[in-house]
């Protein structure tokens, strides 16, 4: 197996009695997407948070690149090359579409405590941020405000925004959500590329697109991972069928 | 030009022009009207930093505001009774000179605004502005119960503090320094909300978490802007002290807060010119209504009530209208 961009070791979290996260083991390879599915109240957004940085587990560890990031904050794992879009779109509504890519690109950039030059005329960032629109093919509503913006669009901008990161990983919750099914198609597709720029822990509910996409996936349970596998396995797995798809599957 | 760009020039433009009639018309006290709007307009762009950019609903902005007017007060008090600040290690003596007593205010408050928000800014929402409102009474309370600058009855200072080449007793002189230190201030605020600085802050105060996910930490930013806001209103607490020739207590007053944020809401938050229009019209009413009845605040507080629940762009937002920040 190639080498493993992000690794999960032993990690748990609890919330009181509730085990949210129970001795999960989990990689990231280079070149691949991995997906991570499982019924509702798995676990999964807990785990997601927990390899982003918003959240620290109870005991275990996350490396990304080689490095422990356990303890580093959002910030820094962004820094380090981990972008993350989001279940639920977080941009900044009242900005256009353009300083939204924009803001990623001076993340990346670092150079962030510029109090004078106009943000809008740095040649740098206007190009990463450009470039990185067209890519998702959402140049023509670069002007737009964001809160403007259809619910696709505003997932395409998510993705814009993680790429203008120049990423080495991508951590990505629910992307295809209320896509619809052209929509879907779309981002399918470009995901597909994706993966050879950076490696994509993905989570998802769209059966059609995981089984599109996974080179592997990871099934949660109540905060387990019952079966890890290519999609074949994972189809065939009984355990699977009985948790996730259903008894009678 | 926009809308608002255009409301913008008129409004600098009236704040010029009246006071300049008013000097052709030899009307000083309402050269000192337009002076005080300046100078409370200034202590309000200051606010409109931490509150309209930084999101960051600061109740303690009094303190920054009084420690510039006490800056002031200490430097020409001891200015004025010959008497050095200390001695030892090295002599440190009072001075009469406006910029450097501009300069004192600026990192006074700045050092101010880092401690303060360096430890409120680790709460948020009503936290936030609980614990500045509590910083500001420490403020407040401290100087009432400090002797040696006056306590209580506060501190006159005899004679306005001189700018180089300048009569700072001539009305229109002083408010012309006012007014050019105003303007700096609003051209410097206007390039920093669009820096890269002021994208990133922008961007946090609408979702923190987008911020965060490409590598920036918000409470950097927000410190950052919190003290650069701070700064702000402490040069114009230091000019307010000049104008008034006169600082107390009540500069440090929770009061002085509100107005301050009052300034804000009123004219537009987080729009350029906001404060200036707020300032302008609360001045205005003060002068106005205040003639007809002690209890003017409460015609205020429905024109506040109007602001709040029906225009919430306050006065510029109304008549420029919404608009998005083209690039």
């Amino acid at each position: 197996m190639t080498k493993a961009i992000l690794s999960v070791r032993d990690l748990c979290k609890s919330f009181g009695a509730l085990k949210a996260t129970d001795h999960v083991n989990l990689d990231l390879c280079t070149g691949e997407i991995h997906a991570l599915i499982g019924p509702n109240g798995a676990g999964k957004s807990t785990l997601i948070q927990q390899i982003a940085g918003g959240m620290a587990p109870d005991s275990g560890s996350v490396h990304f690149l080689g490095q422990d990031v356990t303890q580093l904050s959002t910030p820094k794992r962004a820094q380090l090359g981990l972008a993350r879009t989001f279940q639920i779109s977080a941009l900044a509504m009242e900005d256009t579409v353009l300083q939204n890519a924009m803001l990623g690109a001076l993340g990346a950039q670092g150079h962030v405590f510029r109090f004078f030059g106009a943000a809008s005329k740095d040649r740098a960032l206007r190009e990463v941020a450009k470039t990185m629109l067209e890519r998702v093919g959402l140049a023509d509503m670069a002007g737009a405000r964001t809160s403007d913006l259809s619910h696709g669009q505003r997932r395409q901008l998510e993705v814009a925004v993680a790429l203008t990161l120049k990423p080495r990983a991508f951590v990505m919750d629910e992307p295809m959500a209320g896509l619809g099914a052209e929509g879907s198609a779309r981002l399918t597709e470009f995901l597909s590329d994706l993966r050879q720029e950076a490696p994509i822990l993905l989570v998802e509910h769209d059966m059609d697109a995981v089984f599109a996409l996974a080179d592997r996936i990871s099934v949660l349970v109540y905060g387990q991972i019952i079966a890890t596998g290519s999609v074949a396995d994972i189809r065939a797995h009984p355990d699977v069928r009985r948790a996730y798809l259903g008894e009678d599957a | 030009m926009r809308r608002e760009s255009l409301i913008n020039v008129l409004l600098a433009a009236g704040l010029l022009g009246f006071p300049l009639w008013a000097y052709v018309m030899n009307e000083p006290f309402l050269i000192t009207l337009s002076t005080r709007v300046a100078i409370l307009a200034l202590a309000g762009v200051g606010l409109n930093i931490a509150l309209g950019l930084g999101g960051l609903v600061s109740l303690g902005h009094a303190a920054f505001f009084g420690i510039g007017g006490y800056a002031m007060g200490i430097l020409a008090s001891h200015a004025q009774s010959y008497a050095p600040l200390m001695e030892s290690p090295f002599l440190i003596e009072g001075t009469k000179s406006m910029p450097i007593i501009w300069l004192v205010a600026i990192i006074a408050s700045g050092l101010a605004a880092l401690m303060i928000g360096g430890l409120s800014l680790r709460t948020s929402g009503v936290y936030f502005i609980m614990i500045t409102l509590a910083f500001g009474q420490m403020f407040f309370y401290f100087s009432i119960s400090w002797p040696a600058y006056g306590g209580e009855d506060g501190l006159s200072i005899y004679v306005r503090n001189g700018f180089p080449g300048l009569n700072t007793l001539d009305p229109i002189q002083f408010f012309l320094i006012c007014y050019v230190l105003l303007v700096a201030v609003l051209f410097f605020a206007n390039r920093l909300a669009q820096s890269p600085f002021g994208l990133a802050l922008n961007a946090a105060r609408q979702n923190a978490m987008r911020v965060e996910t490409v590598g920036i930490t918000p409470y950097q930013l927000r410190l950052t802007g919190f003290v650069i806001s701070g700064m702000i209103t402490g040069l114009a607490g230091a000019l307010f002290a000049d104008l008034n020739r006169f600082v107390s207590p009540s500069m440090f007053s929770w009061q002085t807060s509100g107005e301050i944020m009052i300034f804000v809401i009123l004219g537009g938050t987080a729009r350029l010119f906001g404060p200036v229009a707020g300032a302008a019209v609360f001045i205005a009413l003060e002068h106005i209504l205040g003639g007809l009845s002690e209890f003017w605040h409460i015609y205020l507080g429905v024109l506040l009530l109007g602001i709040v629940l029906f225009a919430r762009g306050g006065i510029i937002g109304t008549l420029a209208g919404h608009e998005v920040r083209h690039d």
